[in-house]
């Protein structure tokens, strides 16, 4: 069966009565099916347009499930973000970023899913509907682990939460793959840097992805980095020490040690890169 | 569409879109892809497929003026949408003409297969931004691949396409050979219509679906086929070894076949044939594969060089003792005296893995019995040896098989072997049905050739005023479960493994071993890169110990064409590659000396290197006769009808052969109507490999051209000094004994249907090689040496290529701007070696895992064409496809090492191998 609903409560209500697997995009969805066709019941949310664009809300930005990555670079957005326009300009080539959307990334959660470290550094939440209501999830809760998520089977991701306050921070994304476009991430960093009126850093935010089964904060580096001032070699601060929440493995696109030691390089450039700005 | 549908995803329902401005409401599933829904049920092919699952691009459209891949999108999604593909491209945006112009200009067509997907992604592109800059458009391309091109003339291609130059005069008679002509096969791949292997086929074709070995070594037993054969309507028969009515048995090389088209008992390897199920073709994709009748016993595998080599292991094919397929032996002089003799000795252990060929066209046909008769339409580099072997296996005479080449979606090596060819011609023949099948991009990594893995053993000795004395090599190439290519690889590595070098005493032994992995093939260069990057490497490590310039060092040994070679051969005139090296000098000295004053001003992490390598290569096959038949002929209208039977997959024989006959023959080019290498229509050309093509059909074009203009000048009764032009029925010679004028339409026309025609064969002079090795292997040589410049990064282990520069003798340029796409398209592939390229069995048959060089990989590419004719070849010409890929890779790794002081020798140089190199390199004692 194949549904196309236009509205997100005929969505919910199909879901509700309905094991269906979701479509967005399609730029997961199609890849994994190898060469296989489609079998059971879809949901096709493409259509549901309340889904799309990006909206200021009180305390959050919001940003509509359906978003896709050109949408995301397009978007006139605060710089907090700039981390998440430089993921989506790496995410895959033009074609996949005019398909792919922001709630596939999600809900595909792959450890090197680039939308997620830009994000989880904003503490980011999501939002959970289905014909119950809606529910809040941070994203770091949300996501469990490989391709592992909190969704349930009756619930469609509908949009991305960034709380307000951090929007003037400057913040970076620096992805690592073993060629220049199209290519699955060896390690990624996100970083959000803030500083204050006399430049010293007042929040710090870093986010590794690809190197465990899903993105990690640092936060014992955050916490090191607060008070610094805010200049270039500010990276220096990040040590081998603050990689312990990684647990990466070895797989054809590189060993484990190396990711280690790469994502440290990145997190180092990735702050100075920010501090000179923040 | 209703929102909703009561019916299963697999139930067709109407979908109402518009396709380049028509509306179309195709019933189909609306989960099926929309690259589908265009190419089988509204007849669009020019949309390609190269993998459905985003990665190569080929299938990129518009949906609604936004690029998209097509096979990543639902039906169901563009319900009220517009799509345009890139048939609909020049009604839709004015400039694609122009585009599509820019294209055929620039030779940014190889192959073509990429070329719809180019094409639409470059649309959008100019759509907004008329004239782009080269990142813009290396940001808009970078989602299509490319594997022939190196991508470098696209990007001027797009970048252009603004222009709109004088359309090209056709180059008067005479004036064909050395002009940039248009490729005379572009037209149909800029604008979707050139037919490749999946594109053409009749309604009532059925589907077929080949089972496979899930192990590297497995016995395996079938339960009832006929039952599941009743159980399942819609499936026509399920066909195994027993089925085969002939041999069931090919390779490549007849000597050495041994491959089954079905295994009997015993899989070899992982991907191996055991049955094919035919049917039609929506059943056959709903199918749950994994209850065919099979059970499968996994036995011990063999799965590396060392573990086939020990005493006591099984062998592989019963009849071949260690597991050794083929040695291969060059020796002359005394090595082992001339080292201990040398100043200067070096050693050194090199270690390469398969490579995949990731052409963009996974292989694909169709076949359909007419009577006593079978024709096989697919792609293929080889028509001929795929008839012969498709005669075999079904026990019929070869002129009862008929093959007909589509145009190729690049071959690179591995479309001279067989892939669809035995099911499709199977099936058609025992269901007297047509049948097609096209690889999934899985199957096509999975089941067909790869390059051999290569573990190399050098030593090399030179004297203390930096002259070569000695070389030792021993190399041993993983050739996988079957034959295929593996013997040629080691003839061919032996005698090339000095390089294109004055080496006085040398021993290269070589050995192509089986073990239980994917047969390893012909891939560009059939085992001479590997060995260069062994040679190059392990030159400049001499060049350094004796502190001689690295390129002077290269200089003074160089072959000079008076001193014999490795084999004994003296090569005499058109030995050039001391031309190549001395056109990089000057490159090179300020290279060297801009990286020299970086390196040392610089405090960050980026240093900078440059390297340099050399090649020689031999045209033609090694030691064995090759010939080609060229048949060209005067049709009653007055044009030349020529059998060109070099398949063209995209390196350009359809237009180079034509240039040079129509020369040969002395009238314009575009008298000229081209036939297919079609085995029903144009005698045999050989295979296109061994970069052959140019010049061993070349010449027999030459040959062909100068008879038939000998049988003219006969037929209107007068000789040379002469000028012939052809008219509409007629043609005429003008010389110093007047004017003749031959009316054609009252002649009597031969068997062909020709007025006059003529043959030219050409095979070229070789002599056999002895037990050592000694004789004369090659005809003609072809030579050249790149020279690549790098940026390591030393915290990341990353590299950046930032130019290549090219030098090649050619011979003689018949086409210069497809001689470059050859060295661009070459180099880029050096490139993916050097860095990126390593396929593992079972890990990763697909183009996201295996990584290959994308438009933002790719530097600028110099290329400088070096013309100092062979004796031999037509109006000089050599070869230049395998050439243009072995001095790359050894280059990148010499100018890594320039800049970081680090050797890698075990490819590709990946990011953490090279950090995990730099960290080591960082701990060792140096003096
Ligand atoms: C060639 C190629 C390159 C790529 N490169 C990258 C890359 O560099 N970086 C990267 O991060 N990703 C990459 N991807 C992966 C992919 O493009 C992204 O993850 C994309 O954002 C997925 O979004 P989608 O809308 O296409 O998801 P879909 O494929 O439609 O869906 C993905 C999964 O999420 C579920 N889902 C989708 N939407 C919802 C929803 N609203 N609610 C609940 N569940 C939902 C689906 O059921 C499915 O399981 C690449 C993919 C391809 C084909
Ligand atoms: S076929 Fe669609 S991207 Fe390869
Ligand atoms: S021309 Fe691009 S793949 Fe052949």
């Amino acid at each position: 069966m194949y549904f196309r609903p236009k509205t997100l409560l005929e969505a919910t209500q199909t879901l509700a009565g309905e094991h269906a697997q979701i479509l967005s995009g399609g730029t997961d969805f199609f890849p994994a099916l190898g060469e296989r066709c489609v079998q059971g019941a879809v949901l096709d949310v493409s259509g549901i347009s309340e889904l799309k664009g990006i909206t200021r809300e009180e305390n959050h930005l919001r940003i509509g499930g359906l978003t896709t990555w050109s949408e995301i670079v397009a978007a006139p957005l605060p710089r907090c973000l700039d981390a998440l326009k430089l993921a989506a300009r790496e995410v895959g080539g033009v074609q996949i970023q005019n398909r792919g959307t922001i709630a596939g990334n999600l809900c595909n959660a792959s450890p090197a899913a680039d939308g997620v470290p830009p994000l989880l550094a904003l503490n980011a939440e999501v939002e959970l509907s289905s014909t119950h209501g809606t529910r809040f999830l941070q994203l770091s809760e949300f996501i469990t682990g490989n391709r592992k998520t909190l969704r349930r089977a009756n619930e469609i991701l509908s949009c991305v939460r960034v709380p307000l306050g951090l929007e003037h921070a400057a913040s970076t994304f620096l992805k690592l793959g073993a060629r220049r476009y199209l290519v699955i991430s060896i390690a990624m960093v996100a970083v959000v840097l803030k500083a204050d009126a006399a430049g010293h850093i007042s929040d710090a935010r870093a986010a590794v992805g690809s190197c465990s089964g899903k993105a990690q904060r640092l936060m014992e580096l955050e916490h090191d980095l607060i008070g610094a001032r805010a200049r270039a070699g500010i990276g220096s601060i990040a040590q081998e020490r603050h990689l312990s929440p990684l647990s990466p493995i070895s797989d054809v696109r590189a060993t484990a040690d190396y990711r280690l030691s790469a994502a440290l390089t990145l997190l180092a450039r990735a702050l100075d890169n920010c501090a000179g700005s923040c | 569409m209703a929102t909703t549908l009561a019916s299963e995803a697999q139930a067709f329902t109407t979908i109402h879109f518009s396709v380049n401005g028509k509306s179309v409401s195709p019933a189909v599933s609306p989960t099926e892809r929309l690259s589908r829904v265009l190419r089988e049920s509204l007849g669009l092919a020019g949309t390609k497929v190269g993998c459905d699952a985003g990665d190569c691009g080929a299938c990129t459209v518009l949906l609604d003026g936004e690029q998209v891949c097509s096979c990543l999108i639902a039906a169901g999604q563009v319900e009220g949408c517009e799509i345009t593909t890139v048939e609909g491209l020049a009604e839709r945006a004015p400039i694609f003409d122009r585009l599509q112009n820019s294209f055929l200009r620039h030779g940014a067509a190889q192959c073509g297969i990429c070329t719809p997907g180019m094409l639409v992604a470059a649309t959008a592109l100019l759509e907004r931004d008329s004239a782009p800059s080269e990142e813009a458009v290396k940001d808009a391309l970078a989602g299509v691949l490319c594997r022939c091109t190196g991508y470098r003339k696209i990007i001027t291609a797009v970048m252009d396409a603004g222009l709109n130059p004088a359309i090209q005069a056709s180059p008067a008679a005479g004036n064909a050979v050395g002009t940039r002509l248009v490729r005379l096969d572009g037209r149909g791949k800029v604008n979707g219509t050139e037919i490749f292997g999946a594109d053409e086929f009749p309604a009532n074709a059925l589907s077929l679906h080949v089972i496979r070995s899930p192990h590297d070594r497995a016995s395996f037993h079938f339960g009832d086929l006929q039952f599941y054969v009743a159980q399942h309507p819609g499936i026509a028969r399920v066909l195994t070894a027993k089925d085969v009515p002939g041999i069931n048995c090919y390779g490549v090389i007849p000597r050495f076949a041994d491959q089954p088209v079905f295994a009997e008992t015993e899989a070899r390897f992982r991907g191996e044939a055991v049955a094919a199920v035919v049917g039609d073709a929506d059943v056959l994709e709903s199918m749950d594969w994994s209850s065919f009748p099979i059970t499968w016993d996994k036995l011990p595998a063999i799965t590396t060089i060392e573990a086939a080599l020990e005493s006591d292991a099984q062998r592989i094919h019963s009849k071949r003792e260690q597991n050794i397929l083929v040695s291969g032996r060059v020796v002359r002089g005394d090595v082992e005296k001339a080292l201990t003799e040398s100043a200067i000795v070096v050693a050194g252990e090199y270690e390469t893995g398969f490579i995949e060929h990731a052409y963009i066209e996974p292989e694909a046909g169709c076949a359909r019995r007419v009577g006593d008769t079978i024709e096989v339409q697919a792609c293929t580099q080889s028509p001929y040896m795929d008839r012969d072997d498709i005669a075999k296996i079904l026990g019929i005479a070869p002129d009862k098989v008929r093959i007909i080449p589509t145009a190729v979606g690049g071959g690179f090596g591995a479309k001279l072997d067989l892939s669809v060819q035995p099911f499709i011609a199977l099936a058609a023949w025992k269901l007297n049905r047509p049948v097609r099948l096209i690889y999934s991009r899985n199957e096509s990594i999975l089941s067909t050739t790869k390059r051999h893995p290569s573990r190399i053993r050098m030593r090399a000795g030179a004297t203390q005023e930096g002259r070569l004395l000695a070389v030792d090599f021993a190399a041993d190439f993983n050739t996988g479960a079957y034959s295929s290519w593996g013997p040629t690889v080691a003839a061919r590595v032996p005698v090339h493994a000095s390089g294109p070098y004055n080496v006085p005493n040398y021993r290269a032994l070589t050995r192509a071993i089986h073990t239980n992995l994917i047969p390893a093939g012909a891939f560009r260069g059939f085992g001479v890169p590997q060995a260069a990057i062994a040679q190059e490497q392990l030159y400049d490590d001499l060049a350094d110990r004796l502190k001689i310039d690295r390129l002077e060092f290269r200089i003074l040994n160089a072959l000079d064409g008076t001193t014999p070679t490795v084999t004994g051969q003296i090569l005499g005139q058109g030995t050039s590659i001391r031309a190549c090296f001395e056109a990089l000098k000057p490159k090179w000295q300020a290279a060297r000396a801009e990286c020299a004053s970086y390196n040392d001003r610089v405090e960050g992490s980026l240093r900078k290197g440059v390297g340099i390598a050399g090649m020689w290569y031999g045209c033609g096959n090694t030691s064995l006769p090759n010939p080609s038949t060229i048949r060209v002929g005067l049709k009653p209208d007055g044009r030349i009808a020529l059998h060109q039977g070099a398949v063209d997959i995209g390196q350009g024989s359809n237009t180079i052969i034509t240039q040079i006959c129509a020369d040969a023959l002395h009238v314009p080019i575009d008298r000229f109507d081209l036939l297919s290498g079609d085995t029903a229509i144009s005698p045999d050309c050989g295979k296109t490999s061994a970069s052959r093509q140019t010049f061993v059909t070349g010449k027999a074009a030459y040959i062909a051209g100068t008879s038939l203009r000998t049988a003219l000048l006969a037929l209107a009764q007068t000789t040379d000094p002469a000028e012939i032009t052809l008219g509409d029925g007629s043609f005429s010679v003008k010389n110093s004994d007047g004017f003749h004028r031959i009316e054609l339409r009252d002649l009597q026309l031969d068997a062909h249907g020709y007025v006059l025609a003529a043959e030219g064969t050409f095979d070229p002079p070789t002599s056999p090689l002895d037990e050592n090795g000694q004789g004369s292997p090659y005809a003609v040589f072809g030579f050249g040496a790149h020279m690549a410049e790098v940026v390591v990064d030393l915290e990341l282990g990353t590299v950046k290529v930032t130019k290549i520069m090219a030098a090649h003798d050619v011979g003689r340029a018949i086409n210069p701007t497809l001689v470059e796409g050859q060295i661009e398209g070459g180099a880029a592939q050096g490139l993916g070696m050097a860095l990126m390229e390593e396929f593992i069995p079972g890990k990763g048959e697909n183009l996201h895992d295996y990584l290959i060089p994308t438009i933002g990989d790719i530097p600028v590419i110099e290329s400088i064409l070096i013309e100092d004719a062979s004796p031999i070849g037509p109006y000089g010409a050599k070869g230049i496809g395998e050439q243009a890929v072995i001095p790359t890779a050894p280059a990148i790794l010499n100018a890594i090492h320039d800049a970081i002081g680090v050797r890698v020798r075990r490819l590709p140089a990946t990011p953490d191998r090279l950090r995990a190199a730099i960290l080591a390199y960082k701990d060792t004692p140096r003096d």
